[in-house]
């Protein structure tokens, strides 16, 4: 059995809460017209990037989505340049050009949200090869939806990793719905992992509402992965809480449905009820912590408000080197 | 000088980029124990081992996971095997790979050149004939280049190879088995310069790739009239050297290109229309584009025939509009 280090318990419920606000107040914003664009939220997912995350550190590659701040978040980024993107302003990561859906921070080994569906699983294979060429003790892991696990993409990548034993972790974040479309309508098995066997790939399958299992199940990935035994599919069943973007007008679907997964599988409150009940952390811990990610979100709001937009003239900027 | 195949040239630029810069590796299908389906890598694996791989018939993971591995520190080659096949992976050749730098604001390079090879050969019909390079002049964050000889295939290999953006490097079928001078030692063009490769006054010729054979016979043709063409081999085709147009049709007053890529939005229209804007009064008579018909690459010899640039035609349509 795992044990769990008070520090390692403060930081997946830091993460996740962070994750939450975050995101939470990308909404009010978005939903106030100061966001431009599309956001796509994480809220209900958070325990799947946390529970990953928290294994790896800046020299390991992470390949994100649509629905990327929390990835990014997990990985380390800095919340302000992440929130100052996502705003269109020039102190985020891209200076204004990628916005939520390419939102990346290179420096802590975020190599990218992807707004195509199914684009980041070669592009991470590419860096666990380059990885595996280097020699190097790290791994790329690639987060992705079910509904992109139909795209080419997925099967020429998982193919070519498992011909080629190449580092790579593929951590599917089954959260039911293809954009409006029920998965299983349009999809040809339950569990996405199933398909690892089609390329000789050994898979698990996790809770991906509950940090621990997460963490665990990527801890078996990992040590597969770290003794050169080529890459590992990891499963993390989960439920996407709010529209796919935010607007969606959620025609597919009842909000009794969606109300009693949030009330009932809650990553986050099942996490409180866990370490109280357990008595790993107190009370006092979690509002603390609580507290502490208040104050970052205020910062990087305030931050991303009083930001300045970029130029007109800057729009050549970093199209060549 | 010497003379080499242009086949050899770009061998010799990736042996010598390979030793130089150990990032540098390649990907593609048939290219170890074939050695390439043209033998443009024939060899290499026994100097580089590993660093020229065999890949599975997987055309978006060739180009994505060379996209990969350069996010992560290497120097990617991927071989298209035929540039036709590009479309497979076109989505990370221009939703990924050219927007990846930009779109997250300059926190990356992305260093990896494509070798596609293109153009028409012995009736290979409309999947492997394709001349598709114009597609890609509509991308922003790519570099193109389309050698015509031996010289210049060696050395903007090695400009492509050293550069820090994603290039495609166009290598056509048939110019691959032919010689051309090569001096021994370093060879190196620099990408987006152009060059004058014949002087006249009458009319600016301008052509790349396997289509400078076919203005070479026509400037031959037009000579027998009296009519010098001054022609230029474009070698660069994004960024494409404006200044060496604009110098050369200012003097001549009129302009020609040939390619042997469909007319229809091709180089040839980018590149009229280029002038057109910024030196329409230096201008004695109509531009004149010549490029394949709008179809696809027909496969039966004399349809395919029809297809290919005609020098006789094209001196004959000059010939109207310096009279």
């Amino acid at each position: 059995m795992t044990v769990y280090n008070k520090e390692l318990l403060e930081k997946f419920y830091y993460t996740m809460v962070k994750i939450r606000k975050f995101e939470e107040t990308v909404e009010k914003y978005f939903l106030d017209g100061q966001i431009p664009g599309f956001v796509h939220l994480y809220i209900g997912e958070e325990a799947i990037a946390t529970g990953v995350c928290a294994s790896l550190t800046n020299e390991d590659y992470i390949q994100s989505t649509h629905r990327g701040h929390g990835h990014t978040i997990a990985k380390g980024a800095d919340i302000k340049r992440a929130m100052a993107e996502i705003f269109g302003k020039k102190t985020g990561f891209c200076k204004g050009k990628g916005g939520s859906m390419h939102i990346a921070d290179f420096s802590v080994g975020m190599l990218g949200a992807n707004g195509v569906v199914g684009g980041g699983f070669t592009i991470a294979t590419g860096a666990a090869l380059a990885i595996k060429k280097q020699k190097r003790d790290n791994v790329s892991v690639v987060f992705f939806g079910d509904g992109a696990s139909n795209r080419g993409t997925f099967h020429e990548a998982l193919n070519l990793a498992s011909a080629w034993k190449l580092p790579v972790i593929y951590v599917c974040e089954n959260n039911q719905w293809a954009s409006t479309t029920p998965y299983r309508t349009t999809t040809s098995v339950e569990d996405i992992s199933a398909r690892a066997a089609g390329y000789s790939m050994p898979s698990k399958i996790v809770d991906g509402n509950d940090v621990f299992d997460v963490y665990e199940g990527f801890q078996e990935a990992l040590a597969h992965v770290k003794a050169g035994k080529g890459p590992f599919f990891l499963e993390a069943k989960t439920y996407r809480i709010k529209g796919h973007f935010v607007g969606d007008p959620e025609l597919y679907r009842t909000k009794e449905e969606v109300q009693k997964v949030y009330e009932e599988n809650n990553p986050i409150t099942r996490f409180e009820q866990k370490v109280l009940k357990d008595n790993l952390l107190t009370e006092a811990d979690l509002e603390a912590i609580k507290n502490k990610v208040e104050n970052e979100i205020k910062e990087a709001l305030e931050f991303a408000l009083n930001s300045e937009y970029p130029e007109p003239s800057e729009i050549f900027d970093d199209l060549y080197v | 000088m010497r003379q080499i195949t242009f086949s050899q040239a770009t061998l010799e630029a990736m042996a010598e980029e390979m030793r130089r810069d150990e990032r540098i590796f390649v990907i593609g299908e048939d290219i170890v124990r074939q050695g390439g389906i043209f033998g443009q890598f024939k060899g290499l694996p026994d100097e580089f081992g590993d660093r020229i791989m065999d890949t599975p018939i997987s055309e978006t993971a060739i180009v994505g996971s060379c996209i990969g591995a350069a996010l992560a520190g290497m120097r990617p080659v991927a071989d298209m095997h035929f540039a036709d096949f590009m479309g497979v992976a076109m989505d990370e050749i221009f939703n990924q790979m050219a927007k990846i730098r930009y779109m997250f604001g300059g926190q990356t390079t992305v260093p990896m050149v494509i070798r596609a090879p293109d153009g028409l050969s012995l009736s290979a019909a409309a999947q492997h004939s394709q001349s598709i390079e114009a597609w890609f002049m509509n991308i922003p964050g790519l570099k193109v280049v389309s050698p015509s000889n031996p010289e210049d295939a060696k050395g903007l290999l090695k400009a492509a190879l050293r550069d820090d953006n994603p290039v495609i490097y166009f290598e056509n079928k048939i110019l691959y088995r032919e010689s051309g001078p090569v001096p021994d030692g370093e060879v190196f063009v620099p990408i987006g310069k152009a060059k004058v490769v014949k002087e006249g006054k009458d009319i600016t010729l301008i052509s790349y790739s396997i289509g400078m054979k076919t203005a070479y016979e026509v400037e031959k043709l037009l000579e027998k009239d009296g009519i010098e063409a001054e022609i230029i081999d474009l070698r660069t085709l994004v960024p494409y050297d404006r200044d060496t147009i604009l110098n050369s049709v200012k003097k001549t007053h009129r302009l020609a290109i040939v390619h042997e890529a469909v007319k229809q939005g091709g180089v040839g229209s980018e590149i009229a229309a280029f002038v057109a804007e910024e030196a329409i009064e230096y201008l004695d008579a109509p531009i004149l584009r010549f490029g394949a018909p709008f179809t696809p690459v027909p496969f039966s010899p004399p349809l395919e025939n029809e297809y290919r640039m005609k020098p006789n035609k094209i001196a004959e349509a000059i010939r109207k509009v310096i009279k």
